[in-house]
């Protein structure tokens, strides 16, 4: 049962609160793009033994789409900040590197 | 004037140490916008006689109120029988400004929880901290009622508002009547 | 024979007594009693009989660990099987049954003994049953869940109340022992928040039974200050009675109260789960004694050592006049020490260890306590009571030794920390060689959510033995927790000293070269019957992991969890295998750390309240008028209105034709209504649907498809526009808050520089839909808005006051007759809907359900979403090419579908169908072709999505996907029904009725 604050309202939200989203910062394919773009999007996913970015949704509160940055095997939150942006902010990159130095950045 | 009625014509029920009322019609507006354009607090003032709340923060003016619902979205508590005023107000004096205000009035159930266990009536359906240090008048809270969304607030005087769907409001009044029937749990310092 | 002693028991009250009821004789104990207590002062050493063998069973422990005294607790609707007496606190009244004897505790017909555990050795299930196959199902199952059967499940619903209830804490405590109290009492002060929870109904734990001092005075009096500095403490909360069950990620804790198990029917709630949130938990959760492995150690009066003590201490109840303490330590004397002091005779300590010379036991011998050194008991002497031992040397093979007459035992192999809730999250385990137990490793604790140390232990769970080490561990360790939750306290702990022990000896089979016949007589596992000779044979067959040993021999799999007999297990499966324990490892601790019960799980959601039910504002009407539902997401939905006598095929029929000849009436309320405002509105709709929405005028409707990313249809329904900026999407009944997150989620995550809000308005509006050829006359008839052609076309929508209640108006239909859907503020739909059914009356106006909705819209070929989709249907699958724009560069899902498979002339198409018989064909039917595949199953080419008798038609009717369907008209296929029946049925249009849609556009 995890804990996630969202960026937008500061609730510490209780995961009965959140729907999950899956992976964050997926870039989009339409029309015009390669199978292999398209696929890629579509059903290529990460599944990193570590440091993962995914996509919560307040739902059952303000309603807003955050990010978070977790830790998938101890389930540590480096951070959660707000979709509107396609790469993590340097603030979330330093915070996982601080904790993890070895961390090669996101794949 | 319509002949409006509520969900549960004003279902109430009475525990050992809480009470749970439905209560009457209650005008609801819906405004989305972008909280920090210099219209909206003249729009949101001249609606309720509040300014614009801050995160998570209800302010009340008589039998009006302004509740923060997510960071471009409030909730206007007006009478309900001005609630189309309102929506016309709002629509006024936001023209040409980017928003939505819709009447929700008839969308939702609200009730009244009070009495000296009204806290821990909520906090056996509600996965939020609701210690007098966690959770005090002045602020709103949205989450889960046992299976439903719903947001409270609280007053001074410790009686709990409790808004949720209209569909849901038997299952919600039957949630926090059952909840009303227990006994002290006693966790809380006050209540 | 077990007995109630005149005097002690500091937790019974002699002047308060009990009457109740076991295995029909009617017994009496006192007020603070257990159920294990009073049958023990009742002289009732035999409660059970053992799972597989049959075994005559007696009470072992006292507390949560105990393996054998499992009873059926209540009658009717308040029975529950599977309780433990040693946690069931004594109440006037109360009736227990024993679960395994039948058909008595004294004789049981199945008790097999000796003979048949020979053929039940370890994995019998997987070797002994497996041929001939047939046996399993006929023969062997019935006779193992027949011998085998534990606690009868319950036949009346549960009378009692249950609930939830939500805490944040900062600092959670979990047991109520000295440990805990001193953690508290070091909490409290530092101005955390505090819960501290303890198992049973009385505070202090064992230190009073074990004759502690803190601070100079008797435990008991320190326990009762503390408590009283506890209760002032506005800050702290104490429970008892309720359980740590279970820690879990970031700080989620659960705690089982059991409020009132002990007054049963006095109308409280019986169990409350506390659902906890804490910064920090500390586990001062103590430790539970180990039996010792020797033959026969099952025999009832055979007990743990510490539980003797209590039983002589709490209690005043002796398990024996003549006990026999065999150890590997030096608590144990403290039990000899106990029952010399209540009277009772301690004929002689067997000591593993080859010296006892520590105080307590010189304590023992100066008190007259013959104590024989580097012994062993080699077996007890007895079967449905201990006899007397028979003892050997500790290091032989177990040659006859002396007999020693006895009618009890009390036994220790040392003392393990309950490190379960320490490990249930992660945290990791130590193995001490000095006393032979796994202790937490304080290095790799439970992470939190900043990948902070969140779990900690306090006392003996951290492995401190000593009274002065407790205090001191506790102090310090909630010090600790204080300071992360952002509390600092200094860690100040109650004076006291560590009492002077020798070392203990691990002793894992006694004696330790004991041959197959005693081993096969040592019992590990009480409840499941597992024996030292199990594992060992187990190590034989080849099972080297922890984990498939516990599964293959059940070691450790009954309801109580391996609690006594885990670590002796893996002992000695790692003596088997040559291996280290700490090699071996440990079972994984899961929670609950005890069972709990499926109502306090549930909590409010039974009954009324098991689920929410969506009601729209026309439901007790609906209720009144004997509407039979159908669930619809979480709505409820009348399928159709029978009428007295009448069946729900012939009330569907006759809502149909009521409909299509002359006026029907619908609740739509639960169709989603979303409004979508903005500058960029048109810009989001016409990515959103797959036809173009921003040239939709104001005052206009249209219908629309909704794909997902991978191209297949998810929603559909008609969209209205309301002026230049605002649209109002309907979606599928059950899909407005599916949908109203799909637009969020675009709105926030990809395209949130676009300028649109969006509201879910569902709820706001009740929709009643007025159909049938005399719609108009109605609408008309009650006044207030011009519906006329001209003024309200097909596919537009107006807004006005309908006979004085404001209204919205859409010329929208799903049935192809000329429809009207109106929508009201919710809290004044029943109104309209009254007004409605009253002026209605002249046409006969006819409400109709789902059912009748479902069958107009299948003659009319409208699909459904659900019905016709599945979730690998793509628009143009269903003919729907017309709804999909080709002007525009991009939609949701069109890329999906330029993908190979998508445009594959091979896809199954929408086509209709009809019996050559004008039989109804079954739902899911699917059509078969020529040829097999490779698993050898027919063909198939297409299948039913559906299917109805079409009253209007007078036949059966149907939709289905059919390969190259459209270009097979009037082609026959065959359809397979589940009996393997073969329907024969002809491709024809999906539109059975009007194709021209003259009707709904009149």
């Amino acid at each position: 049962m995890l804990i996630l604050q969202c960026p937008y309202c500061g609730i510490k939200c209780d995961e009965t609160e959140l729907a999950p989203g899956g992976e964050a910062h997926l870039k989009r394919y339409g029309p015009g793009s390669t199978d292999e773009e398209f696929e890629a999007y579509l059903f290529e996913r990460k599944n990193p033994l570590g440091v993962h970015f995914e996509r919560w949704r307040h739902a059952n509160g303000c309603g807003k789409w955050f990010l978070a940055a977790r830790s998938t095997t101890t389930l540590e939150v480096f951070g959660t900040y707000k979709a509107q942006t396609t790469e993590p902010p340097a603030e979330i990159v330093a915070a996982i590197k601080a904790k993890l130095p070895d961390w090669e950045g996101r794949q | 004037m319509s002949d409006a009625v509520t969900a549960l014509n004003g279902a109430s029920s009475v525990g050992p140490v809480a009470q749970v009322e439905e209560r009457g019609l209650q005008g609801m507006v819906t405004l989305r916008a972008d909280l920090s354009d210099p219209a909206l607090a003249g729009a949101v003032e001249a609606a309720t006689g509040c300014a614009l709340p801050e995160s998570r923060q209800i302010l009340t003016n008589g039998d009006r109120a302004v509740a923060w619902m997510s960071p471009d979205e409030l909730l206007l508590l007006v009478p309900y029988a001005d609630t189309a005023a309102v929506v016309a107000a709002l629509e006024a004096a936001l023209s040409g400004v980017h928003h939505l205000a819709v009447d929700v009035s008839d969308a939702r159930a609200s009730f009244s929880i009070s009495g000296p266990g009204a806290r821990e009536v909520l906090a056996r359906l509600c996965p939020a901290d609701l210690s007098p240090a966690g959770f005090g008048p002045g602020e709103i809270r949205r989450t889960w009622l046992a299976q439903v969304p719903a947001a409270f607030w609280t007053d001074e005087a410790g009686r709990f508002t409790l808004v949720c769907f209209r569909s849901v409001a038997r299952y919600a009044f039957d949630a926090l009547a059952g909840a009303a029937r227990g006994d002290k749990v006693g966790f809380f310092s006050q209540g | 024979m077990s007995m109630r002693l005149e005097q002690g028991g500091r937790l019974i009250d002699r002047e308060k007594t009990l009457g109740f009821v076991f295995d029909s004789n009617r017994l009496s104990g006192f007020a603070g009693d257990t159920l294990a207590s009073a049958l023990l002062g009742a002289g009732k050493m035999l409660v059970n009989r053992s799972y597989k063998y049959h075994r005559p069973r007696g009470i072992v422990a006292s507390g949560p660990e105990e393996p054998n005294a499992l009873v059926g607790l209540g009658q009717g609707a308040r029975f529950e099987p599977d309780q433990r007496a040693t946690t069931t606190e004594l109440f006037d009244g109360l009736t227990a049954m024993p679960q395994n004897a039948w058909p008595s505790l004294g004789f049981d017909a199945m008790a097999v003994n000796g003979w048949l555990s020979k053929f039940m050795p370890a994995g019998f299930y997987y070797k002994t049953f497996i041929w001939p196959r047939p046996f399993w199902k006929h023969v062997y199952e019935p006779f193992i869940r027949e011998a085998a059967a534990s606690g009868r499940p319950p036949q009346e619903p549960d009378a009692d109340k249950y609930e939830h209830f939500y805490a944040f804490v900062d600092v959670l405590i979990v047991g109520g022992g000295i440990a805990g109290l001193q953690a508290a009492l070091t909490a409290g002060k530092s101005g955390a928040r505090v819960l501290l929870m303890e198992q049973t109904a009385h505070w202090g734990g064992r230190a009073p039974v074990d004759g502690a001092e803190i601070e100079g005075k008797p435990a008991d009096s320190w326990i009762a200050e503390t408590l009283a500095a506890l209760e002032a403490m506005e800050n702290v909360t104490l429970r008892t009675r309720t359980m740590g069950a279970g820690v879990f990620d970031h700080g989620y804790a659960l705690g089982y109260e059991r409020v009132a198990d002990h007054t049963p029917g006095d109308g409280r709630v019986r169990h409350r789960l506390w659902r906890i949130r804490a910064k920090q938990i500390l586990t001062a959760t103590g430790a539970i004694e180990r039996p010792l492995s020797f033959a026969g150690n099952d025999v009832p009066g055979v007990m743990l050592a510490s539980a003797v003590r209590d039983y002589v201490v709490n209690y005043g109840v002796a398990p024996g006049r003549k006990v026999v303490v065999v150890t590997n330590n030096d608590d144990a004397y403290r039990t000899a020490l106990a029952l010399i002091d209540a009277g009772l005779e301690v004929p002689v300590v067997v000591d593993a260890r080859e010296r006892s010379d520590g105080p307590l036991a010189r304590e023992a011998m100066r008190r007259g306590v013959a104590v024989e050194c580097g012994a062993a008991i080699m077996k007890v002497k007895g079967k449905k009571r201990v006899e007397g031992v028979m003892l050997c040397r500790g290091n032989g093979t177990g040659g006859a030794g002396a007999t020693v007459e006895c009618d009890a035992v009390a036994m220790s192999g040392g003392w393990s920390p309950v490190v379960h809730l320490w490990s249930h999250c992660g945290g990791k385990l130590l193995w001490s060689e000095e006393n032979a137990h796994f202790y937490p490793n304080f290095s790799r604790a439970p992470t939190g959510a900043q990948g902070e140390a969140f779990v900690r232990t306090a006392g003996i769970a951290s492995g401190a033995m000593g009274t002065g080490s407790v205090l001191k561990d506790a102090a310090a360790a909630a010090a600790d927790a204080c300071g992360a939750a952002g509390f600092a306290i200094q860690a100040e702990a109650a004076q006291a000293v560590d009492a002077e022990e020798r070392p203990m000896k691990p002793v894992w089979v006694m004696p330790e070269q004991a041959l197959p016949e005693l081993r096969s007589k040592m019992f590990l596992d009480f409840q499941n019957d597992v024996k030292v000779a199990d594992i060992q044979l187990a190590a034989q067959e080849g099972y080297e992991s922890v984990e498939l040993t516990k599964r293959y021999t059940t070691l450790g799999m009954a309801n109580d969890q391996g609690k006594l007999s885990n670590i002796n297990g893996l002992a000695i499966l790692a003596n088997s295998l040559g291996a280290k324990i700490p090699q071996v490892g440990t079972t994984t601790f899961r929670p609950p750390y005890q069972p709990i019960s499926f109502g306090s799980i549930a909590g409010e959601a039974r009954g009324a309240t098991f689920q929410p039910l969506r009601r729209t504002p026309m439901h007790d009407w609906h209720e009144r008028n004997g509407a039979y539902w159908e669930p619809v997401g979480h709505w409820r939905r009348p399928y159709c209105y029978p009428k007295p006598g009448e069946d729900h095929d012939a009330a569907v029929a006759r809502e149909v034709l009521a409909t299509r000849n002359s006026l029907g009436l619908l609740d739509a309320s639960t169709l989603g209504k979303l409004v979508v405002k903005g500058p960029d509105a048109g810009r989001f709709l016409d990515m959103l649907y797959t036809n173009k929405m921003s040239t939709l005028k104001p005052g206009k409707c249209r219908y629309g498809l909704m794909c997902n990313e991978n191209g297949f249809l998810s929603d559909d329904g008609v969209v209205a526009r309301i002026d230049e900026d605002t649209f109002l999407c309907h979606t599928t009944s059950g899909g407005a808050d599916r949908i109203h997150g799909w637009m969020e989620d675009w709105l926030q995550t990809e395209w949130w520089d676009w300028k649109v809000y969006v509201a879910n308005v569902t709820e706001q509006w009740g929709q009643i839909a007025v159909v049938g050829p005399n719609a108009r006359k109605l609408l008309e008839k009650l006044g207030g808005m011009d519906v006329s052609k001209e003024a309200l076309p097909f596919m537009g929508w107006a807004e006005g006051e309908l006979d004085g209640i404001k209204a919205r108006i859409f010329r929208i239909s799903f049935s192809g007759e000329l429809s009207y859907e109106i929508a009201v503020p919710a809290g004044e739909a029943m109104t309209l809907w009254g007004k409605l059914l009253a002026a209605g009356r002249e046409w006969s106006i006819t409400p109709y359900g789902t059912e009748a909705l479902h069958i107009m819209r299948a003659e009319k070929g409208f699909i459904m979403i659900g019905d016709e989709t599945d979730g690998t249907v793509i628009p143009q699958d269903l003919g729907l090419g017309w709804a999909i724009s080709k002007k525009k560069d991009d939609y949701l899902g069109k890329r999906a579908q330029e993908r190979s498979h998508m445009v594959s002339p091979d896809r199954w198409k929408l086509v209709g169908l009809e019996t050559l018989d004008g039989s109804v064909l079954p739902d899911g039917a699917y059509a078969v072709g020529e040829g097999v595949n490779g698993n050898g199953q027919r063909n198939t080419i297409g299948r039913v999505t559906s299917t109805y008798r079409s009253p209007t038609l007078g036949k059966g009717i149907a939709m289905g996907l059919v390969h190259h369907g459209p270009d097979r008209m009037g082609e026959v296929i065959k359809f397979v029904a589940t009996d393997e029946s073969v329907i024969e049925a002809k491709i024809v249009s999906p539109v059975f009725y009007d194709p021209d849609g003259e009707k709904q556009d009149v």
